[in-house]
């Protein structure tokens, strides 16, 4: 019964929002031209991905997925090198004293710096390339995952810790063996916020430090006007996060079954 | 000498701890010989450094003053010459029951064709056949607490310490598993050293038990328990058990008195 009811649930406050909006702009409840229709943004965005058949005008036509590609891939790289960097990282600084006393406190003092407050930082010292943009992708992801993968290593059931070293674990062992997947669910919610940081970064780096991408493309409509360029942006951004996140989820199911047969039992 | 060296020897252990400014003795003075192949309880209240005394033996903890010794060497980390199954069963959640039994010995190095048997056998003697491959969060506590005894049997450990391993089970598991430990430990015959404050417990495993006063932890006596072997449950109804049983009633009693005038004196 409960089931049944699900499904349609969920859709209802985004039907209501959705025809919100149609009617607001429909009756214009709102100055005229200021947000298109869904209607518009609709054909608009259409015309972004699959192009005009002939002689069309604009600038955005056929080069949505091109600009999907530009912003993925930036956000895959900047995303790994930064898991790459901070679950090792993480795992040290929750395992060893000495890592944890000389690394933790830098990364607690820099952590509070908004990472919009890094880009012209970013800029001078990478300029307007793509390493301006992976260095802010990456830093904005390496906060939620060292800390949440220092979180789980220090969450470790000490009594698991002396089961391994009574078996005879030595470090390795009981890093490999019972640290890390002892901290594995923190490390998947620290990736989980972390994708979500990639994806405010990408968008914030390609409208001012490089010329292509999704942000650049969002900035670029606002400038010339074209509202329904950028509402089709924010909706495919947000497409994309959706997707990212589901694709950790899934991961952390796989890797976690141990887990769900627990909550299932 | 009169042949055998112990299997276990406590030389005048201490152990205290500090609490903010204020130092807890939780042991004092505690000198053991546990021979070889025996198996021994440590019989005492809650609260009286039963469990502390084990994790110095395990080597999670060194004493403040004293010695302790396996086998004659001096004890200073964990190794798995010294098993521990403790009070909660903590088991790998990530590992299957068959993966958790064989970490010691893959841990160990020891080659699978040498493991794989001698894990599978134990698996069957703890009664967990056909449970190999599922996890621990779908056992029940029972089922878990026997992959906790059944992980150091496969490391065929020299000395089994036993953290009042059943403390957290219901009263007709505990009897199952009590006969199980029994008919377990007759195959393997390993130096044991069981904790509990269940005086029927003691009485029933052990050869001989100890038993520790509260606040400090002493010993304040030892009682050999001689019922023959093997034992099963009705060794618990025989005369013999129900005079120790008396007698061991008494000393608690007469602890449980004094700690309580002792408390009310502070």
């Amino acid at each position: 019964m409960a089931r049944v009811l699900r499904a349609p649930w969920a859709l209802v406050l985004p039907a209501a929002l959705l025809v919100l909006w149609h009617l607001t702009v429909e009756y214009r409840w709102v100055a005229e031209g200021i947000i298109p229709s869904p209607a518009q943004v609709l054909r608009s965005w259409e015309v972004w991905i699959f192009g005009v058949t002939k002689g069309g005008l604009s600038p955005y036509s056929g080069t949505w997925l091109d600009n999907v590609l530009y912003s993925s891939k930036r956000v895959l790289q900047g995303f790994g090198l930064a898991a790459l960097v901070a679950i090792p990282l993480g795992l040290m600084i929750g395992w060893n004293r000495l890592t944890g006393r000389l690394v933790d406190p830098t990364i607690q003092l820099l952590r509070p710096v908004p990472i919009t407050a890094w880009l012209p930082f970013a800029i001078a010292v990478f300029g307007i390339y793509d390493a301006s943009a992976l260095f802010l992708i990456g830093l904005g992801a390496f906060y939620p995952i060292v800390v949440n993968t220092t979180h789980g290593v220090r969450d470790t059931n000490l009594l698991l810790l002396r089961a391994a070293r009574m078996m005879g674990a030595g470090d390795g062992t009981v890093l490999a063996k019972v640290v890390f997947p002892s901290a594995l669910p923190s490390i998947f919610t620290g990736m989980r916020l972390g994708i979500g940081v990639a994806w405010t970064a990408v968008i914030v780096a390609e409208m001012i430090a490089v010329k292509s991408g999704l942000g650049y493309v969002l900035w670029d409509a606002y400038y010339v006007g074209r509202m329904d360029i950028c509402v089709a942006t924010m909706v495919s951004v947000g497409a994309l996060g959706f997707v990212s996140d589901r694709v950790i989820v899934y991961a952390s199911r796989i890797l976690l079954r141990w887990r769900t047969l627990e909550a299932g039992a | 000498m009169n042949g055998g060296q112990a299997a276990l020897e406590l030389r005048g252990v201490w152990k205290e701890f500090v609490k903010g400014d204020r130092r807890v003795e939780a042991v004092q003075g505690i000198d053991l010989d546990i021979p070889p192949h025996s198996f021994t309880a440590i019989l005492g209240p809650s609260g009286c450094g039963k469990s502390t005394l084990l994790n110095m033996v395990a080597g999670f903890d060194a004493p403040t003053r004293g010695e302790v010794r396996a086998n004659g060497a001096p004890v200073s980390s964990p190794s798995p010459k010294r098993a521990v199954v403790f009070q909660e069963p903590a088991l790998f959640p990530w590992y299957s029951v068959y993966e958790n039994v064989v970490f010691g010995p893959k841990t160990q190095g020891r080659s699978a064709q040498t493991y794989r048997p001698l894990a599978e056998r134990i698996i069957e003697q703890v009664g967990l056949k056909g449970f190999a491959s599922h996890y621990p969060a779908e056992l029940s506590g029972g089922m878990k607490q026997r992959v906790g005894i059944a992980r150091v049997l496969a490391m065929q450990p020299e000395l089994l310490l036993m953290d009042e391993p059943f403390g957290s089970l219901d009263a007709q598991t505990r009897t199952l598993m009590q006969e199980l430990l029994l008919a377990v430990w007759e195959r393997h015959q390993q130096t044991v050293l069981f904790i509990t404050h269940d005086i029927e417990e003691a009485l029933l495993l052990a050869d001989t038990v100890y038993v520790m006063t509260a606040r400090p932890g002493r010993i304040k006596k030892r009682i050999a328990v001689e019922l023959a072997r093997p034992r099963t449950i009705e060794a618990t109804t025989s005369p013999v058990f129900n005079a120790l049983k008396r007698e061991v009633l008494a000393l608690i009693r007469e602890e449980s008195v004094r700690a309580d005038a002792e408390t009310a004196l502070e």
